[in-house]
């Protein structure tokens, strides 16, 4: 008798217990981003697809070395380019990546020394089909530099 | 009070309006409630705060197919939604919200109130019964046996508190317990009865409340993870949602039970707080005890079918006779 009503005391305290519990998590801040109306920014070291970058005039800064398509261990890149009547260096004409097959290892960018190429922020490129992986970066980096958003 | 025609039809219309309008919002408290304590935001969608949410829910539901299974007794499928939900509905003639809101204000109210409730059983047996679904059929059994272990200890502590007042009538009943909380049948110190177990009769009380209408952490009848959605596996469109109205309609009706037998009713805490309408004093208190009915949804994990029984039969039935004896006492000496 003595246990069954120290039982039935100490069940209701650990129900008390649980209530408090509940409690204080109802007044704590929820801290959800509701997804679609806003969206966090990507931390630093995110890997997305790779992007060009621009100088201050607005041009890529990539020289056309060539050294990130040899150091791309799938073949994701093309590039080519073009050396200009007078001048001493070739200028880049378009820079295309295929992102099906690209595993994000970030070898050219490691190996770029003109720090021309870096990951982007994109995580949320959907399509069902497969050219829209086909990006074109330099069209890419002139559409950037017209909306001003140019950063290194 | 004379009942005319228009008298009714304006009592129908208002109890149906209340029960429909509460069915639908307490499911949103619902999901809010449940979403604030899991730190979640809950609806957020559907208009500010989500508060569409309800209305969108109810399209839904009534535009969805009614899909009666193969091989179901139909007269009885058909009718257990309904019987789900009305006896809740008629619960509102003779629940008064205030001194003069009040439908039909009976002598034998809470007798009333305790015949409709024991139809709540009955309409999960059937829905049980008539499904032709193993999980369903095991659901019904339980919820019997459930409603009708919990009816004991609830119907003795109703007694114990008509045995105070001196009457089976609501207002009679609130009454007596007018002029502040010392004076509520809530309270140990209650002039005239000085009976320190009547808090305990309380808990017993909305206990067995949260029993009656199958909430967490007593949903044996529906319990998800066992019976797929119980007595309900069968039922889609109105059919589904005139349960799940029926539930929250139960909800406010046990809200109001307790407040009228336990809290005072209308009755202001203090006395000089007296100057604001009784109704509002009514439903803030009914619409605490939902929140608590909420609150210990989200807090509690589901009781074993055993632990139930065993908390009725052996915890709370003998508690609440002791307490009625102890009240009978109590009367004869300070009465």
């Amino acid at each position: 008798m003595k246990g069954f009503i120290k039982d039935t005391l100490l069940g209701f305290k650990s129900l008390l217990v649980g209530m408090r519990i509940t409690a204080k998590e109802f007044f704590t801040p929820k801290i959800t981003v509701h997804y679609p109306h806003e969206t966090e920014e990507m931390p630093a070291r995110f890997r997305g697809h790779i992007t060009l970058t621009a100088n201050n005039t607005g041009d890529p800064k990539c020289v056309a070395c060539g050294m990130c398509v040899r150091a791309c261990p799938s073949n994701c890149m093309t590039l080519t380019s073009e050396k200009p009547e007078g001048s001493k260096k070739k200028i880049l004409t378009s820079y295309t990546l295929d992102f099906t097959r690209c595993s994000l290892c970030g070898s050219c960018i490691e190996s770029c020394k003109f720090d021309a190429i870096k990951f982007s922020k994109v995580y949320n490129h959907v399509s069902t089909k497969k050219e829209d992986f086909y990006y074109d970066l330099m069209a890419n980096l002139k559409k950037e530099v017209e909306e001003g958003k140019i950063n290194d | 009070m004379s009942l005319t025609l228009i008298n009714v039809i304006a009592a129908a219309f208002i109890a149906v309006a209340f029960v429909a309008t509460n069915a639908a919002y307490l499911v949103w408290c619902e999901r809010k409630g449940a979403a604030f304590i899991q730190r979640r935001p809950g609806p957020t969608e559907n208009g500010p705060w989500g508060l569409f949410q309800p209305p969108v829910d109810g399209i839904k539901l009534m535009t969805k197919q009614l899909m009666i299974p193969g091989g179901v007794d139909k007269v009885l499928f058909m009718v257990a939604p309904v019987l789900a939900m009305f006896p809740a509905l008629v619960s509102f003639v003779t629940l008064p919200f205030s001194e003069n809101i009040v439908a039909h204000d009976m002598e034998i109210g809470v007798l009333v109130i305790f015949a409709m409730a024991s139809f709540a059983g009955l309409a999960l047996l059937l829905a049980g019964w008539s499904s032709r679904n193993k999980y369903s059929m095991i659901a019904s059994v339980r919820a019997v046996s459930q409603t009708i272990a919990y009816e004991i200890p609830m119907l003795i502590t109703a007694i114990t508190v008509v045995l105070i007042a001196g009457s089976a009538n609501f207002t009679e009943i609130v009454h007596q317990q007018s002029g502040g909380f010392w004076n509520w049948n809530l309270s140990p110190v209650k002039p005239g009865l000085f009976n320190i177990f009547m808090p305990i009769s309380f808990i017993i009380f909305f206990i067995c409340s949260l029993a009656e209408t199958n909430r967490a952490p007593f949903d044996l009848g529906e319990a998800e993870s066992e019976l797929v959605a119980g007595f309900h596996t069968e039922y889609s469109s109105m059919g589904f949602g005139l349960f799940f109205m029926g539930e929250y309609a139960n909800i406010v009706v046990g809200a109001c039970l307790t407040t009228l037998l336990f809290l005072g009713g209308w009755d202001a805490p203090l006395p000089f707080l007296s100057f604001i309408p009784g109704v509002v004093w009514f439903l803030l208190k009914i619409y605490t005890l939902i929140f608590t009915f909420i609150w210990i949804r989200w807090t509690f994990p589901r009781t074993t079918i055993y632990g139930l029984l065993n908390l009725s039969w052996k915890i709370l039935l003998p508690l609440s006779l002791t307490n009625l004896l102890l009240t009978a006492g109590f009367i004869k000496v300070f009465g």
